[in-house]
């Protein structure tokens, strides 16, 4: 395959950037929904 | 008939999404849908697009790179156009979670414009023989960065996140100037930068053994950046819930 270090670099970022963007997501709901639950007393949604 | 019945209002009908608590459960349903078909075809068209569609005669396995750039370049602009939308619904029909939806979008729409950068920069270094060249394209596609590094400083400037909102929404709208310059620079200006190969008007000018790989991944990444906005949004509308509530129980605690 040619220009590989060019293909895994962008392929490489892309995984990075939105992995990130993905895990910060899914633990800032958890985080969310964990501290509500604790504070309000009504039935969680 | 009433006129109103016969054109629905679009305030009344995005009203009934402004309730946290309806907004909660259905992005709760929504949100794994939005998440498990965005994986999905991005792992099946970047798995296509890596080993299975054939290599550019001119820039041999480089293309290859075009599978997470364009897709990454249309997400840039659709994520603005968005940003805007929220922004409008904000301003002019008060909704109270478009403040908080464009607020969620300006980080992720910055990280796929910085996607849609770098990748390019990675692309032009063998192809051009340069990281970077101050083209109109990429040139315009920096300015957007930059728009949405400005609305994510501004909604985040106030004391009182309703100016740091509206100041952010009046951006953004200014901004959606930006979005034809990308879409057209390339023949408004003589640039480096190849012209579209894919158009809502024409056929398009790549073999579809490249378009269908890439197609995949991008309508993939449509669902994953939708997937992410919106579970940005539910963690949002959550903490905003937590903060009047912690504001409650402290005025309880002076007025005792």
């Amino acid at each position: 395959m040619t220009h590989l270090p060019f293909i895994v670099a962008s392929y490489a970022i892309t995984l990075v950037v939105v992995g990130w963007f993905t895990v910060d997501a899914w633990a800032r709901m958890g985080r969310a929904r964990r501290r509500l639950a604790a504070l309000d007393r009504r039935p969680q949604r | 008939m009433s006129a109103s019945q016969a054109f629905p209002v679009p305030s009344r009908n995005l009203h009934r999404f402004a309730n946290p608590g309806r907004f909660l459960r259905l992005s709760g349903r929504l949100l794994p849908w939005l998440a498990t078909i965005g994986i999905a075809l991005s792992a099946v068209g970047l798995g296509w697009g890596l080993t299975l569609s054939p290599a550019d005669w001119q820039q041999g396995d480089a293309v290859r790179i075009m599978y997470v750039h364009v897709p990454a370049a249309w997400l840039a602009s659709f994520g603005y156009a968005n940003l805007a939308a929220a922004s409008i619904a904000a301003l002019v029909w008060r909704h109270p979670l478009a403040d908080l939806a464009a607020a969620e979008i300006s980080p992720v729409g910055a990280g796929f414009t910085a996607i849609c950068l770098a990748t390019g920069s990675l692309w032009g270094k063998p192809m051009w023989g340069a990281w970077w060249v101050w083209d109109a394209r990429m040139t315009s596609v920096l300015v957007l960065f930059f728009l949405y590094l400005g609305h994510i400083a501004l909604v985040r400037a106030f004391d009182d996140p309703q100016r740091g909102a509206r100041a952010g929404a009046i951006l953004a709208l200014v901004g959606v100037v930006n979005l034809p310059i990308i879409k057209f620079s390339v023949e408004w200006w003589n640039t480096l930068h190849q012209g579209a190969s894919i158009t809502l008007t024409g056929a398009p000018t790549m073999a579809p053994a490249m378009l269908w790989p890439l197609l995949l991944v991008a309508i993939g990444a449509m669902f994953g950046f939708a997937a992410l906005v919106v579970a940005r949004t539910r963690a949002a509308v959550m903490e905003r819930r937590i903060r009047g509530l912690l504001l409650a129980r402290a005025q309880e605690g002076e007025a005792a």
